[in-house]
């Protein structure tokens, strides 16, 4: 019940971010949530898309680094406090957050947010059992 | 004035003469007390009795970098340590620093052209010399220092760094004398003008400048900031450090002190000598030397070398400015860089070799900046900012640990850094030299 997360490196300059969204335009992949998280001199571009794998091997074939992480998408409540009841859950079982973000759409009257845990496994069991929905790849065609 | 007329102005027979005698003195000397140079000698079917004059000198092996760093630390000294007065470090190619010794005698040989080069310079026995060189393994400070007591000036012992206090002590002082790296001297004046000193009203009338390359644009700058004027040191720590030659004030040329080191410019691929006035690499001879006596050493930098005598009376021969070198070696505020150095950090860092490159610039008015681009490899690279960052935290600190000189560490994406032939380039030296 993993999401499989394309981290690029780019180097802050004209045009990079460009560059990897027409490669994937042009390749039909979709992207379904995405943030830049950046230094002075660089950042990495992470994604989620509809056929990771297939972007990966476009990506890596143009000469850019990337990898894929595991990280987790989680439903929220749309509401005031909804994150805040998913974090107070992580937080009782010591579960890390590294960092998340949000998707570009949301499904219902939920939010979709990616979560890059410490321990996935673990977080996914704890969210779990507190009845929270965990969304996998095989779900982002549909979303 | 001249500091030792007798060896500086004497004609080229009898130079040639003294140069004999000491070169039969040095092989003999060498065979018996270096078995380094023994073996070198007799792997060469060399004897010391095949060394009658100068001329012979070309019969002898070079002396390379790779001698001195396959010797480490002590394997090339002709005298055991105990008779080792003073040592001094300067960086290596890889891993082991260039260690050099000096005897008693090696000293007062020191202190003797490096009187010799602060005449030249302009000084006068009185003057007050501020050195702005480091003092410690670095032969700078304690070069000048040597010379300057020994030809009677006032030595202000600054070393190098603490900008405003410099600037205090020439203000109040008022030394007539400045000696220190040429883009310092720069550096000083941008400092000097925001504290609200006029650069021209200085007391430094005449500068010593040197341990780093610097082009006649710079020296006019110097000129024309300070109101001084700026004379170029040539040396390099397997020599002696500070005082192989010096610029007098007619600035036409570095007179190298051919009577105690003896010049060749070569070829750097066939050995064999270039016409005067051409381009080639710098090979020096110590005549006299006791501690860490080389034969032919390859200084790996670029020189022309003229021998007439110049219009200031002296006969030794004159030298070029550096012009390049041999190898890729770059000199960054004093201190030699190799990129070899920065490969070794690289490897030892994430077990892989990224490529990389050196940039070394020197912004107007600014001290020289070394900038490290490293490509970022998929070894080496995480989806977590935090990581990459300390990735670049830690190959700074261990460059800058092992080169002793700040750098800034950049990490850039695969295939940025220009290729010729597949081979990148390494050093990108965008200062104007």
């Amino acid at each position: 019940m993993k999401l499989i997360q394309i981290s690029i490196f780019l180097e802050n300059k004209k045009g990079r971010l460009l560059d990897v969204c027409s490669l994937l335009g042009a390749n039909k992949i979709n992207i379904r949530a995405l943030t830049v998280a950046e230094s002075d001199n660089f950042g990495v571009l992470r994604l989620v898309v509809d056929k990771p794998q297939e972007a990966t091997t476009l990506l890596k074939a143009k000469g850019f680094v990337a990898n894929l992480t595991e990280i987790v998408g989680v439903e929220v409540p749309d509401k005031p406090g909804g994150l805040a009841d998913v974090l107070k859950i992580l937080s009782k079982h010591n579960i890390n957050v590294e960092y998340m973000y949000g998707f570009l759409e949301k499904a219902s009257n939920r939010a979709l947010l990616v979560f890059r845990f410490d321990n996935s496994d673990t977080a996914i069991e704890v969210l779990k059992a507190n009845k929270i929905r965990v969304v996998g790849q095989k779900d982002m065609g549909a979303l | 004035m001249i500091w030792n007329e007798k060896m500086e102005c004497m004609g080229h027979e009898d130079l040639k003469n003294v140069q004999s005698d000491r070169l039969r003195n040095l092989a003999a000397y060498i065979y018996k007390n270096s078995p380094v140079y023994k073996n070198k000698l007799d792997a060469f079917g060399i004897s010391p009795k095949d060394i009658k004059s100068i001329d012979d000198i070309k019969k002898l092996p070079f002396t390379t970098k790779e001698d001195m760093r396959d010797s480490y630390p002590f394997g090339l000294f002709s005298r055991q340590v105990k008779d080792i007065n003073e040592i001094h470090v300067s960086s290596g190619t890889t891993g082991n620093p260039t260690v050099v010794g000096y005897t008693k005698d090696d000293l007062k040989l020191w202190a003797e052209v490096m009187a010799r080069v602060l005449c030249c310079a302009g000084a006068v026995p009185g003057d007050m010399i501020q050195i702005a060189y480091g003092y410690g393994l670095f032969t700078g400070g304690l070069g000048f220092h040597y010379g300057a007591i020994e030809m009677g000036l006032s030595v202000i012992p600054a070393s190098s760094g603490q900008t405003k206090r410099q600037l205090k002590i020439m203000d109040d002082f008022k030394p007539r004398i400045l000696a220190c790296t040429p883009s310092y001297a720069l550096y000083m004046a941008e400092e000097a003008k925001s504290i609200g000193l006029k650069p021209k009203d200085s007391s430094w009338k005449i500068g010593v400048f040197g341990a780093e390359p610097w082009s006649e644009a710079m020296r006019k700058a110097i000129e024309s900031t300070w109101d001084m004027c700026a004379t170029d040191v040539y040396g390099l720590s397997e020599i002696i450090g500070p005082g192989v030659a010096q610029e007098c004030t007619h600035k036409a040329g570095l007179h190298l002190f051919s009577d105690v080191f003896y010049p060749e410019v070569i070829d750097p691929k066939t050995g064999a000598d270039v016409k005067e006035g051409s381009k080639g690499e710098l090979v020096i001879t110590t005549l006299t030397k006791q501690g860490l006596p080389l034969i032919r050493y390859r200084t790996r930098d670029i020189v022309s070398i003229k021998y007439e005598k110049c219009k200031c009376g002296r006969t030794s021969p004159r030298i070029s400015k550096i012009s390049g070198r041999t190898d890729d070696m770059i000199i960054v505020r004093g201190i030699n860089v190799f990129p070899s150095q920065i490969e070794h950090v690289l490897l030892g860092i994430e077990g892989t070799q990224p490529h990389y490159q050196l940039i070394v610039d020197r912004r107007s008015g600014d001290l020289d900046e070394l900038e490290v681009l490293v490509e970022v490899e998929e070894k080496i690279f995480s989806d977590e900012i935090k990581k990459l960052r300390a990735l670049e935290e830690k190959i700074k600190k261990e460059i800058e640990s092992i080169l002793g000189v700040f750098v800034r560490v950049r990490l850039v994406e695969p295939r940025t850094i220009e290729r010729s032939e597949g081979k990148a380039k390494r050093v990108i030296d965008k200062r104007i030299l």
